[in-house]
């Protein structure tokens, strides 16, 4: 997929430090449908690791973190 | 807070100022935590509405059952119709605790009624595990598992049966605390209290015969006293319309705080989606924000009003010593040092909300920006 593919939910986390994108991320997949993708943007550094850690522990689906100019955007699939 | 913020500054052939409030209460709920352990009454943090409004400003003590904003109407559930030139959502958040199965078994102190029923089920403890997890997010105040575990830990030693409870956090991050920067200072602290924490565990659901608690990571934890931050929803009168996204929280612009594409209505506080802490501070700055862009709309001088997502909080780490921490988009927050000074703020404004905040008498220097 590339880094500009739509995806069904976007997150501008952006600035987010408390509650902080992992923790936007994690609301959006409680609330979210099995299969939908979520793309998240965040500017946070320590995300751009703690994110893909929480979604292999949580089994779901890391389709990639991007870098942008002055931000990541992380696309995430809900797979259970 | 916002209507007596515009109250004080609009002149009443400017403007009729209208709040709707369900039961006419305001509560502090800071204290919630302090009535679990037992210095706090319930009765010192809830105060009547119209003793703390301005004059000029009418209260409505009714359910608003619908929000129309193309028709620019609010209607009340006793189908009183309230017309809007300007219209400010600040409908707060609701708790679910019941969307976690197996729930009954578990404690929390995100209202007055169970505040005071898990003081009773701490006062008889006496001796065992006690987990503290997360039942969903977003929720009010993130560092409060992290401040109640330390607080746990002051009420146990207080009772000299320190030694005889196991305290665990549950955190559904990677680290204890929400705040990246600030987290190895509460790591170096839990481990001096002795609190334990496993990371990654967003409660899913709790077996109370077996007295377990599952992640949806599918990890479990068993305890003997579980408390569990409630599950937070937007207002059911918010959920019933299109201005708000799946968690029933309203699709607010980041720095105008306007909703959608509509120039005349406004949300603040814990009701918005926000990428901020829930907290009283965040709404705090954001009604200067809303006030300030309606007085400049109504009077032609709008400066362009913009919050700039600024939270300042005081975490109370028991043993009469806490941190402050003081955030916007553009600065994340810095290690503090760990002081009685920020325990003495704490404990200030406990006392004297009151008569400072919903009454917008804070002094100017407080609402500045972070530099
Ligand atoms: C345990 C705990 C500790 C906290 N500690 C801190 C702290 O240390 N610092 C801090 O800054 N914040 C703290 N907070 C968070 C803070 O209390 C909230 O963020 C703050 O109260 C949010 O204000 P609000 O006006 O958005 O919502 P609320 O204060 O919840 O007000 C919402 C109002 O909307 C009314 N309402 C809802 N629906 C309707 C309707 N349909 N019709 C009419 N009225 C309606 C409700 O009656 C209520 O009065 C804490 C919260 C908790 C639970």
């Amino acid at each position: 997929m590339s880094d500009d593919v739509e995806t069904d939910v976007l997150i501008d986390a952006r600035g987010s430090f408390c509650p902080g994108p992992l923790m936007e991320l994690i609301r959006a997949i409680r609330e979210g449908e099995v299969g939908e993708t979520i793309a998240i943007l965040s500017n946070d550094n320590g995300s751009k690791r703690d994110i893909p850690l929480w979604v292999g522990k949580a089994g779901h689906e890391l389709i990639g973190v991007f870098d942008k100019e002055d931000h990541d955007r992380i696309v995430v699939k809900k797979l259970k | 807070m916002v209507a007596n913020s515009l109250a004080k500054s609009l002149k009443k052939e400017e403007a009729e100022i209208t709040l709707v409030d369900e039961d006419g209460k305001h509560v502090y709920q800071p204290g919630f935590i302090y009535i679990s352990f037992g210095n706090e009454k319930p009765h010192k943090i809830v105060k009547d509405e119209r003793k703390l409004l301005r004059r000029k400003v009418n209260l409505v003590v009714d359910k608003a059952v619908k929000i129309d904003v193309d028709d620019r109407k609010v209607t009340t559930s006793k189908d009183k119709k309230l017309e809007y030139d300007y219209l400010v959502l600040a409908t707060g958040a609701e708790i679910h605790p019941e969307d976690i199965p197996g729930c009954e078994d578990a404690y929390h102190f995100y209202d007055t009624e169970s505040s005071v029923k898990l003081r009773k089920a701490l006062a008889e403890f006496n001796g065992g595990r006690i987990v503290i997890g997360i039942g969903g997010i977003p929720y009010k105040c993130p560092p409060a598992p992290a401040e109640s575990a330390c607080l746990m830990d002051y009420y146990f030693h207080r009772r000299g049966i320190r030694d005889k409870v196991t305290i665990e956090l549950l955190s559904p991050l990677p680290r204890i605390f929400p705040i990246e920067p600030i987290d190895p200072l509460v790591s170096e602290v839990f481990e001096m209290k002795n609190i334990k924490s496993q990371t990654f565990f967003n409660v899913e659901s709790v077996e109370p015969e077996k007295k377990l608690v599952h992640s949806l990571e599918g990890e479990s934890a068993d305890y003997d006293l579980l408390i569990l931050i409630p599950p937070h929803k937007g207002a059911k009168v918010i959920r019933a319309t299109q201005l708000c996204d799946r968690g029933g929280w309203i699709i607010t612009d980041r720095e105008t705080l306007k909703v959608l594409d509509y120039d005349d209505v406004y949300a603040i506080g814990d009701a918005t989606n926000l990428p901020v802490s829930k907290s009283g501070a965040a709404a705090h700055y954001e009604n200067s924000v809303v006030t300030g862009s309606i007085i400049g709309d109504i009077r032609g001088t709008s400066k362009g009003e913009k919050y700039d997502g600024r939270v300042t909080c005081f975490c109370d780490a028991g043993f009469r010593r806490g941190i402050m921490l003081d955030f916007d988009y553009e600065h994340p927050p810095v290690p503090p040092p760990f002081s009685r000074m920020a325990y003495f703020k704490k404990m200030f404004f406990n006392k004297f909300y009151w008569w400072i905040l919903p009454k917008d008498r804070l002094p100017g220097f407080v609402t500045g920006k972070l530099e």
